[in-house]
């Protein structure tokens, strides 16, 4: 029992009291909407008062604990963030390779502390600029990258064993991270020195943001090559970035985001183990997680400490891992662009500052923060800027960073908190009835379930239920406008050519070799990362490396569900 | 005889895979009454342009978030008219600041629907502006 | 006439409007189809039915890939439900066939039931017949899917698939249905999830235990198995031997000389659904017309008179001509 008897006795008593006191007064002034509008942005519901009823069973040791300790709840650093900040890591890339560069250049200069990268869409999906599919697509919405001339040119002047870097790519993971060893290799830093993040979560491409190339096995695969490359020979590296923040982007709820991207993270730990032969404690320590924070404050916090309870849980229980470094759930955290307004944009700043504390307050170890022109464009100069003070006044002005865990014992957010996991929970046993997260995405259930919390979200918006300001109240007739950042069209052309360059001085015997020596590999089912990384030294390009990969395993198109 | 149905598409061209707009439109045409085919991601202009005749609809709406619409959306209406059908209303929706509109429009886009539009005022538009065509 | 020409020229999009005009009941569209009637009959109508989630459409999309190589035009017509509230549609199944969106040997039109029960929309009889006289050499009808009594892709196919996954209980669901009778072929799909031997041999067991004399001419339905979707050449191979076994069983029908009676059964079932069409419809416009239907709905609900009463009263004006 976590309340002696007679806090539990005095409780009881006097929220007898209050409950009386609050329906006399609700009886002559109702309150200004009704009950189930008073809920969470995912329609939680939330009561009006927390007391200590609430968490009545709850055991401190089991279920609470201390940072460092199992569950993990109040986090997995025993000195919080007085021993270092989350990590300040701005998610960028625009145009050209040299213009990224200078963007990352600017936001290493203004203090933050780790690189993030954004691809456009034809290095997302494994195209060439030049192919008749990336037409108007280049450098639109992150960088151009066709080869490792345009990976050498972003990385410029980046001290890659000093830096850690994330890379937000994911079919085409394995060659975009071969390029990076290879620009450490050239820089002179062995990969054991070099730090930082691949994206590459297909489950949640699947289910949510759609950059689709091989179907569901195979994909799996090449998650488990780079998994099992990382552990034997770059153990700096963390190899999968299990996502939740696209599925909520798509429209699921907090507790959909919570349970299918652990239960992603289940799926994957199930079939490195199967494929690999690995013991878990190998490699789960370098899995890394990816979470929205959403607009609900408290809806945020919680859902980030049930992940770090629900983890351990699973790491210990479910697959016997012994290291306590395989049971941390480690994540990075991107403020919601879907909760951002493009009418009267400069809300938009306080809605940023709202979602980075949620997430400071919710233990993350890394962080982006949207800019307040997101919903037009990349970010601009100036956006950006206020986007990365945000975080650096979090963590020095408002004292959020003094203690750890500070929202722990309150009867709120531990109800909240173990309300989550409760329903999180739910959802993960469903999707093992169902055969497991591959099976169910090939029913549907992910999908279908966030589809329907799109549709009923959007119908709730449209009806004034739910609440976005300046867009359903406080509407103003003028349009505020904002300078928007523009990638020149001509950029596609030039990228063209810089491609056609490379196509010219390469050895062309060279790049056959290599990419029938991939090919051969993904044939007998070797690990593809030794064979990437000689193909992106001799030049061949994001799209041939690809090719390769549509040849043998076969292309998967998006079944359209809705 | 019995009331003339809308038969709409709701189409993403390019590479862009953020198909939440486009899935909720498609359920609130079905709301509306309308019959919606939805072509699904990852569509070439060539290929919207197929199925918008195969499918004989009335309305095209097309959604884009990468910022590509000011090549692929001008591309499906081009493609449109040499083939003789730009009698298709199209609409466009997505990622589409300002200074880009005149563009679309001069393509041949009827409206443009941007983030913070309503279900009910894009089903307004259609019922007042698009008829079963003859 | 000017619509009759362009479809037998080939002109997708006359074809295409014909069938809106054909679903939307336009007059005009009825005077067309009997211009194209005496064109009718070439083409090979292949009906799919089977479960929601049975993976129909993905048959169909690599049926079209083998029917095209073998150097064969195609049309599909894809049924989705309407919405009984709403009287929408979401026509979802072109999106697998959207790969095949540029060939210009495949027309994929999708249909939404409007209410129909059965599996099929109203259009889908007039539809074929249209997609027939534009020259498609094989034309596939993909049914709604929900299953249960979707027994009227039987009047309008030569050959009838029906496709069963694994484990979702369909086994049952299909017995009771009597889709197990109208199978020419038994497609096994997802055929490497548990419990696909077991549907196997219940099938082969139903199979066995059927008087030959279900077997038109003697063609004992196949079980054909296909495997992981995703495992492209397993997947393909397994599609062909689909293919070649639908040829073979038009050959059965030419051969057996049954091909009349399936299309004596489409004949008929499209003889009386117009017969019904052009006596029912204009009966009970005029007497809604009228207001006559309104009083007698208020009788029979008071219960002063009984239904069946008020249509045998109709029935002899009717044929009397006195309506």
């Amino acid at each position: 029992m976590y309340f002696a008897k007679e806090v539990l006795e005095s409780s009881s008593r006097m929220r007898q009291r209050w409950e009386d006191e609050v329906k006399k007064l609700v009886s002559k002034w109702p309150d200004q909407k009704p009950e189930a509008q008073w809920s969470t942005v995912s329609d939680l519901p939330i009561k009006r008062l927390y007391t200590p009823e609430d968490i009545k069973d709850m055991d401190f040791e089991r279920d609470i604990g201390y940072p460092g300790q199992y569950p993990y709840l109040r986090g997995n650093q025993v000195t919080g963030y007085r021993g270092k900040y989350w990590t300040f890591r701005m998610f960028s890339g625009m145009g050209d390779a040299a213009t990224t560069n200078a963007r990352w250049h600017l936001l290493l200069k203004e203090g933050q502390t780790g690189l993030s990268t954004a691809f456009d869409f034809p290095t997302l999906m494994g195209y060439d600029t030049d192919s008749p599919k990336a037409r108007g697509e280049c450098g639109k919405c992150g960088v151009a990258i066709d080869t490792l001339e345009d990976f050498l040119v972003l990385t410029k002047g980046i001290p890659l064993d000093k830096i850690t870097t994330s890379m937000t790519i994911n079919p085409p993971a394995t060659a975009l991270w071969a390029m990076y060893c290879a620009a450490a290799e050239l820089q002179g830093i062995p990969l054991t020195k070099i730090g930082g993040t691949i994206q590459n979560d297909m489950l949640k491409e699947f289910i949510a943001q759609k950059t689709l190339m091989c179907p569901p096995e195979p994909s799996v695969k090449l998650i488990s090559d780079t998994v099992e490359f990382g552990t034997l020979k770059v153990p700096k590296w963390n190899t999968i970035s299990i996502s939740g923040y696209h599925i909520r982007e798509a429209g699921s709820t907090a507790v959909q985001e919570l349970a299918f991207t652990l239960r992603d993270g289940m799926e994957y730990v199930e079939d490195v183990i199967r494929r690999k032969k690995l013991d878990v404690d190998a490699f789960a320590p370098r899995l890394s997680f990816f979470f929205n924070s959403h607009i609900d404050f408290f809806e945020e916090i919680c859902k980030m400490r049930a992940a770090r309870r629900i983890w351990a849980k699973a790491m210990k229980e479910r697959y016997k891992a012994k290291d306590e470094r395989s049971w941390w759930m480690r994540f990075h955290t991107q403020t919601a662009g879907c909760s951002l307004t493009a009418q009267q944009p400069y809300n938009n700043v306080v809605r940023t500052a709202t979602e980075a504390l949620a997430a400071v307050l919710g233990g993350t170890q890394s962080l982006h923060t949207n800019s307040l022109d997101e919903v037009w464009c990349l970010p601009s100069d100036f956006a950006v800027q206020i986007a990365l003070r945000t975080q650096q006044l979090i963590a020095e002005e408002t004292g959020a960073a003094n203690t750890i865990d500070p929202l722990a014992g309150s009867y709120f957010v531990e109800a909240l908190t173990n309300e989550m996991e409760k329903q999180a929970w739910e959802y993960i046993h469903k999707i093992d009835d169902m055969g497991g997260m591959v099976a169910a995405i090939e029913k549907g259930f992910p999908q279908l379930e966030i589809s329907d919390a799109a549709y009923k979200f959007q119908r709730q918006i449209d009806a004034g239920e739910k609440i976005m300001v300046g867009v359903n109240k406080y509407v103003s007739q003028e349009k505020e406008s904002i300078p928007f950042l523009e990638i020149d069209d001509r950029i596609e052309t030039e990228q063209i050519e810089r491609l056609n360059a490379v196509r010219r001085k390469r050895d062309g015997k060279a790049v056959k070799k290599c990419l029938d020596d991939l090919k051969q590999a993904c044939k007998k089912g070797e690990n593809v990362m030794p064979y990437c990384i000689e193909a992106v030294k001799a030049l061949c390009s994001v799209q041939e490396i690809c090719d390769v990969y549509r040849e043998v395993y076969g292309e998967y198109r998006d079944p359209g569900l809705y | 005889m019995a009331e003339r149905k809308l038969r709409v598409m709701v189409a993403k061209p390019g590479l862009d895979g953020h198909d939440r707009g486009a899935r909720v439109l498609a359920r609130c045409f079905r709301d509306a009454g309308y019959e919606v085919i939805y072509t699904g991601c990852h569509q070439t202009p060539e290929q919207i342009v197929s199925a918008v005749i195969q499918e004989d609809v009335d309305l095209l709406g097309l959604s884009c978030l990468s910022g590509a619409h000011r090549y692929l959306y001008p591309a499906v209406t081009k493609l449109m008219k040499e083939k003789g059908i730009d009698d298709v209303t199209v609409i466009g929706g997505g990622i589409i600041p300002d200074q880009d509109f005149q563009l679309m429009y001069d393509a041949g886009l009827k409206a443009i629907f941007t983030p913070g539009t309503t279900l009910e005022s894009i089903i307004n538009w259609i019922n007042t502006n698009v008829k079963p065509r003859n | 006439m000017e619509t009759t020409k362009k479809i037998k020229g080939g002109d997708i999009r006359a074809a295409s409007r014909l069938i809106r005009n054909l679903e939307d009941r336009i007059p005009e569209a009825k005077t067309t189809i009997k211009h194209l009637f005496p064109l009718t009959g070439k083409a090979h109508v292949i009906g799919i039915t089977g479960s929601p989630g049975a993976g129909k459409s993905t048959l169909t999309d690599g049926l079209i890939d083998c029917f095209r190589r073998k150097g064969k035009t195609v049309g599909v017509l894809a049924v989705d439900p309407t919405s009984p509230f709403t009287g929408g549609a979401i026509l979802g199944d072109r999106i697998r066939m959207q790969r095949h969106a540029e060939d210009p040997g495949v027309f994929v039109r999708s249909l939404a039931t409007r209410g129909a029960l059965g599996g099929l929309a109203k259009a889908v009889g007039d539809a074929i017949h249209v997609m027939d006289v534009l020259g498609k050499d094989i034309i596939i009808v993909e049914t709604v899917g929900t299953g249960q009594q979707e027994v009227d892709i039987i009047n309008h196919s030569h050959t009838v698939l029906v496709v069963l996954v694994p484990g979702m209980g369909d086994e049952i669901q299909a017995i009771k249905a009597g889709i197990l009778e109208i199978a020419d072929i038994f497609v096994v799909n997802k055929a490497d999830r548990e419990g696909s031997s077991k549907l196997s041999r219940e099938l082969m067991a139903m199979l066995d235990m059927a008087p030959p004399s279900t077997f038109q001419g003697g063609w004992r339905p196949p079980i054909m198995k296909v495997e992981n979707a995703f495992e492209p050449v397993g997947f393909n191979k397994a599609l062909e031997d689909i293919a070649s076994k639908i040829e073979e069983h038009h050959q059965h029908l030419i051969e057996k000389n049954i091909l009349g009676d399936r299309m004596r059964r489409k004949a008929t079932v499209e003889l009386n659904e117009a017969i019904r069409a052009c006596i029912l419809e204009p009966v009970l416009q005029k007497l809604i017309g009228s207001g006559e239907m309104a009083g007698m709905i208020d009788k029979v609900m008071k219960k002063e008179v009984d239904p069946y009463t008020v249509a045998e009263d109709i029935a002899k004006r009717y044929l009397e001509g006195c309506l």
